[in-house]
């Protein structure tokens, strides 16, 4: 058991870090403080990927470096993933930019049903 | 490819799509698109019997619905029958709703008319259908098309009653809609064959849950107990609605597919090997009796006359479950024989409401010194219902009659009895518009409506009469030569 | 299989995002531009989904892949019939869709068109780049590019829309993430994230653990898009307070999309985990629920749109149970479904939006003297329930009659009746509406019939709901039957 956790740190982060994410989103009654959950729980993801491509005494994959690379894929995709991440945090922060303008408030349990 | 069949129906929804865009303000043109597409429709229809009566089958495919599956008008003797009489009548109810929409100054009569055409367009489609498929599509048009008429008036009551029709009609499409699914599984056919095709093709447990499915989704429209009590809400509706829709088109369309469900998907043996003709026989036959009892204790006489069709209703259905050829003769006679009779009594009562507004039996007292054409011809169709001759209802259940003394004493002492109650319904009705003192001032209604009714009511005579006028008896005939050969 | 030297593949999906930069760039200065450039793009996409489709049915399942790098390293466009016919509804409604929001945006969002028209062609990139690519990353991207679309999309009319955009920020993010780690799982073990390419690799790590994890999270995810009851919560309101022209695209395509990536994912790519994992029947079962639940929900509506939101919920299971019952019949069911649904509820979304633009009311008790004030909107709200309700010949009848029998086939007589009873419940729900409509009195007024650009689409799918229920075999037989013959699964 012990082994497994620490042999695989890496993913019980992600995973540590997205539980926290996830109860942010879900239990918090201020929409600024889901949305951090929100992004908690995205870059728990992002790190979980970037950690795949890791590899011990690995450099950066470029052909003349020699010796093992690390695996550049995953970091691409997750270059790719944090332009999305950023995009959603700025579409969710006008909307809840919005939702003060409208209601003068971003408490859930003070915005009209 | 044969197009008559096809032109029939749609003769009715163009004259639908006509009466819409004409609308209210040429209320004469509109009138006229629906007594046209009624006389051509009937002209058409007329024009297949010869075909029909030489034995030949006009059959019209006109596309595909789903693999195997066709959207198929086949004329065959049965569907015909049904459709000479629909058509007829209709041409007789589009010139009386003239009369009747317009002494009672209604509203929305575009919508009436429209959907009057549309659902005639559907109850062809039913007569003519070719599979069940085919069938449960008009069948289904039918429900939607003719729920605007029940609620026509828009009064609480119409919308209640319309949403009742609704929950019934729509309730059983889907059991017949399931009804219809599982025997396509079983089957791998829906066409309708003389003599039945599903013998063999499930256990007997499938098939008889399957029966009882049919009869839900068939005999709600055609008001079986306890499943009717939609028919006598409906009566809400404006008379020709009630004269042709829930006297002869939607009640007899569920009669149809229960005699199309009997003869032509399980058939003879089949439901003899289930055992089904009993409880069946049973159903129809309680149904005679509690209702002939409900139409004596209501006052409103359009509610009489509801009840009397839903006790009428099941003559057909149980003659065609005595599985005799007499009872089954007898059965498809009643089809078109009680709706001219019926049709002339709801005429009648219509004719009474436009000009006294009276509706209620105990208030017809000397009415028929005042208006005695129509009740002259009312007397001709409660005669009719009782079965004395030559009013064409004596015939009918003269074979109904013969088939049960043949095949079941039971129905024949339902038969015999239900005609006692007939008369002991409708005659005090004739005896107190004739022999009681009311003094009343009234007058004959508009000749709109007198004209139909004198029509229907010597039509009724005429059926008597002359029974094998427009092959009424040789269709029969060959109805009962093709399911119980 | 050919590598064809027509671009469409990809200009289907690189002409409206460029198009949405066009539209947002120069709208700020000419004000008619963005509505142009968005008709002409959609147009142009109609006609590249059409030339799609026939080049398919000419030589067969077309590769193209982006920037001539080969797969699995590079990212593939494959379409078979499935994607093809995607492209085809997403184009076409979304042409219909531009055409409405032409009288329509310029209410409802002041001040705000070119962002508007960017958006809205942003949201159809994105759905056909998910239905046209073969790359489960690249999935995901557009997947992004979408929703990021409808969350702004949703808030742009502002108001009660701002509450239900942010719901579903949190929402879809969550969905994406589940995705997102899903395919992380993947490409973890097998290394590979082409469709084809995964396909191969994963029958023999069938039992992995991670990659049953993996379905599990992708699945998760895509549920959540597609609002499969229990994850359903956020749809009414994002649907019900969009702005009119947007929901009818969301409300008639997103959820589609999304139930194509599921199918995609379920029968190309994890073919071989479906007989050793109860997948299909707990897609079935959910479906079910998800059947009744929507048509409850939607029955205690009095709000139409928010009614016709629920109602997609109901119609979301309809599609799912097909999938989960996974034989021929209930496929083409499912298909047909997908393409009828977004059809009715296009015209009923689009019929929504006419009446609150016209009459001000969203409230189904108040539509008394509908069919006098809007005859033409009245109709195609009384063809689109009746095609809910399956009432034939319109095409929601045929639909559920392929369902019916391919649950009957399946042997499972739970899934026909949760299919009849749905119908009743669709019944009760939408004859409220046609009872009101067509009988109750209302405020007098002459006829006050929407402007002719929201009525031509409207009438344009009112008339597709009839045709398509009449010629429904041979939209089965043209477009259903290669979808599912030259899908990989078989």
């Amino acid at each position: 058991m012990i082994e497994l956790l620490v042999a695989r740190y890496n993913f019980w982060i992600a995973v540590v870090l997205m539980m926290l994410g996830f109860y942010a989103m879900m239990a918090k009654r201020n929409l600024l403080k889901k949305l951090i959950g929100m992004n908690v729980f995205q870059t728990s993801i992002f790190l979980f990927y970037i950690s795949l491509g890791a590899r011990r005494g690995g450099t950066i994959p470029i052909l003349d470096a020699g010796g093992p690379y690390i695996n550049p894929l995953p970091h691409v995709l997750i270059l790719t993933a944090i332009v999305v991440s950023v995009s959603t945090t700025a579409v969710a922060l006008s909307v809840l930019i919005g939702i003060k303008r409208t209601y003068g408030t971003i408490e859930e349990n003070e915005l009209p049903r | 490819m044969e197009m008559r069949p096809l032109l029939a129906i749609l003769v009715s929804l163009g004259a639908a799509v006509l009466i819409l865009l004409t609308g209210e303000r040429h209320r004469n043109l509109r009138e006229l698109w629906s007594i046209g597409a009624a006389v051509a429709k009937f002209a058409l229809v007329l024009s297949l019997l010869g075909p029909v009566l030489r034995g030949e089958t006009v059959e019209c495919t006109v596309l595909r619905l789903y693999p195997g599956l066709d959207l198929c008008l086949r004329v065959d003797r049965l569907g015909l029958l049904f459709a000479l009489t629909a058509s007829l009548l209709w041409v007789l109810t589009s010139v009386y709703s003239i009369g009747y929409m317009r002494s009672l100054g209604y509203g929305e009569q575009t919508r009436y008319y429209a959907c009057f055409a549309l659902a005639m367009s559907s109850t062809l489609g039913i007569a003519f259908a070719a599979n069940l498929l085919t069938f449960y599509l008009f069948y289904e048009l039918l429900s939607v098309s003719t729920y605007p008429l029940v609620a026509h008036l828009q009064s609480p009551e119409a919308i209640r009653a319309g949403r009742k029709y609704l929950a019934y009609t729509l309730g059983s499409g889907t059991v017949l809609l399931g009804a219809i699914a599982l025997t396509q599984r079983l089957a791998g056919t829906l066409d309708f064959r003389a003599g039945g095709f599903l013998q063999g093709s499930a256990p007997p447990e499938v098939l008889r849950a399957l029966l009882l499915a049919y009869m839900i989704g068939c005999g709600t429209k055609a008001a079986i107990m306890p499943l009717h009590s939609w028919l006598p809400s409906a009566m809400v509706a404006p008379t020709p609605v009630s004269a042709l829709l829930h006297a002869v088109a939607v009640v007899k369309a569920g009669v149809f597919g229960c005699l199309r469900v009997l003869g032509f998907v399980f058939g003879p043996q089949l439901l003899r090997q289930l055992g089904a003709t009993v409880p069946l026989g049973i159903a129809c036959g309680a149904t005679i009796l509690v209702a002939s009892a409900f139409a004596l204790a209501a006052d409103n006489l359009k509610r009489r006359l509801a009840f009397s069709t839903i006790s009428q209703l099941s003559y057909i259905v149980l003659g065609a479950v005595i599985l005799s050829p007499d009872a089954l003769r007898g059965a498809v006679l009643h089809l078109p024989f009680h709706a001219f009779m019926k049709i002339t009594l709801f005429f009648c009562a219509g004719a009474i409401y436009a000009e006294t507004h009276r509706e209620n039996v105990s208030q017809l007292d000397g009415i028929g010194r005042r208006m005695p054409l129509t009740m002259g011809a009312f007397a001709i169709g409660s005669f009719g219902m009782v079965g004395i001759p030559p009013v064409c209802g004596y015939l009918s259940k003269w074979f109904l009659c013969l088939g049960a003394a043949e095949g079941s004493l039971p129905s024949l002492c339902i038969y015999l009895s239900s005609a006692l109650l007939n008369a002991a319904y409708f005659l005090p009705i004739v005896y107190a518009a004739f022999f009681r003192e009311g003094g009343q001032e009234t007058r004959e209604a508009s000749a709109l409506m007198v004209g139909p009714l004198l029509v229907a009511a010597a039509g009724t005579l005429a059926l008597g009469i002359f029974p094998n006028a427009l092959g009424v008896m040789e269709l029969a005939g060959g109805i009962v030569r093709e399911v119980l050969p | 299989m050919s590598c064809p030297a027509s671009p469409w593949p990809a200009l289907v999906v690189v002409m409206p995002l460029s198009a949405a930069f066009l539209c947002f760039v120069l709208g700020q200065r000419w004000r008619g531009t963005p509505l142009l450039i968005s008709l002409l793009a959609t147009a142009l996409c109609c006609v590249g989904s059409l030339e799609i489709l026939r080049e398919l049915a000419a030589s067969g399942p077309i590769s193209y892949r982006l920037g001539g790098w080969r797969p699995p390293w590079g990212i593939e466009y494959r379409i078979d019939g499935l994607n093809a016919f995607m492209l085809l509804l997403i184009s076409s409604v979304g042409m219909l869709a531009t055409l409405y929001s032409a009288r329509n945006v310029p209410l409802e969002v002041p001040g705000g068109v070119p962002h508007y028209y960017a958006l809205h062609l942003l949201l159809i990139a994105g759905l056909l780049g998910m239905s046209i690519t073969g790359d489960v990353f690249n999935l995901y991207v557009f997947l992004e590019i979408s929703s990021l679309a409808a969350y702004a999309l949703i808030a742009s009319a502002g108001g009660r829309g701002l509450r239900a955009s942010f719901n579903y920020i949190v929402m879809g993010t969550v969905a994406a993430c589940f995705y997102l780690l899903g395919v992380g799982y993947l490409y973890a073990v097998t290394g590979s994230l082409n469709m084809a390419d995964l396909a191969g690799l994963l029958p023999p790590l069938r039992h992995s653990p991670v990659v049953v994890i993996a379905l599990a999270f992708l699945l998760t995810g895509l549920a959540i898009k597609v609002a499969l009851v229990p994850l359903h919560a956020w749809l009414p309101d994002a649907y019900a307070y969009a702005p009119s022209s947007a929901s009818v695209l969301i409300a008639s395509l997103m959820g589609k999309v999304g139930l194509y990536a599921m199918m995609r994912l379920l029968f190309s790519v994890f073919p071989a985990l479906l007989g050793s994992l109860p997948v299909l029947p707990l897609l079935c079962g959910l479906g079910g629920c998800a059947v009744i639940v929507g048509s409850v929900l939607a029955l205690a509506q009095m709000d139409f749109k928010r009614m016709l939101a629920c109602s997609s919920i109901s119609q979301v299971g309809y599609i799912v149970l097909g999938v989960g019952l996974a034989n021929d019949r209930a496929l083409t069911g499912a298909l047909l479904h997908v393409l009828n649904h977004a059809v009715m509820k296009g015209a009923l979304f689009m019929a929504a939006g006419a009446i609150i633009q016209m009459t001000g009311q969203r409230d189904v008790r108040r539509f008394g003297r509908l069919h006098h004030r809007m005859p033409l909107t009245a109709t195609v709200v009384l063809l689109g329930a009746l095609s809910m309700i399956g009432i034939p010949p319109t095409c929601g009848f045929f639909s559920k009659w392929y369902l019916l029998l391919g649950s009957l086939e399946a042997g499972s007589w739970a899934s026909a009746g949760v299919i009849l009873l749905s119908s009743l419940l669709n019944a009760i729900y939408f004859f409220r509406v046609i009872e009101r409509s067509l009988m109750a009195g209302g405020e007098p007024g002459g006829r006050s019939e929407a402007p002719l650009s929201m009525l031509l689409p409207m009438a344009v799918l009112g008339a597709a709901i009839l045709l398509l229920g009449i010629f429904n075999q041979a939209i089965v037989a043209a477009l259903l039957a290669p979808a599912l013959r030259l899908a990989p699964w078989r």
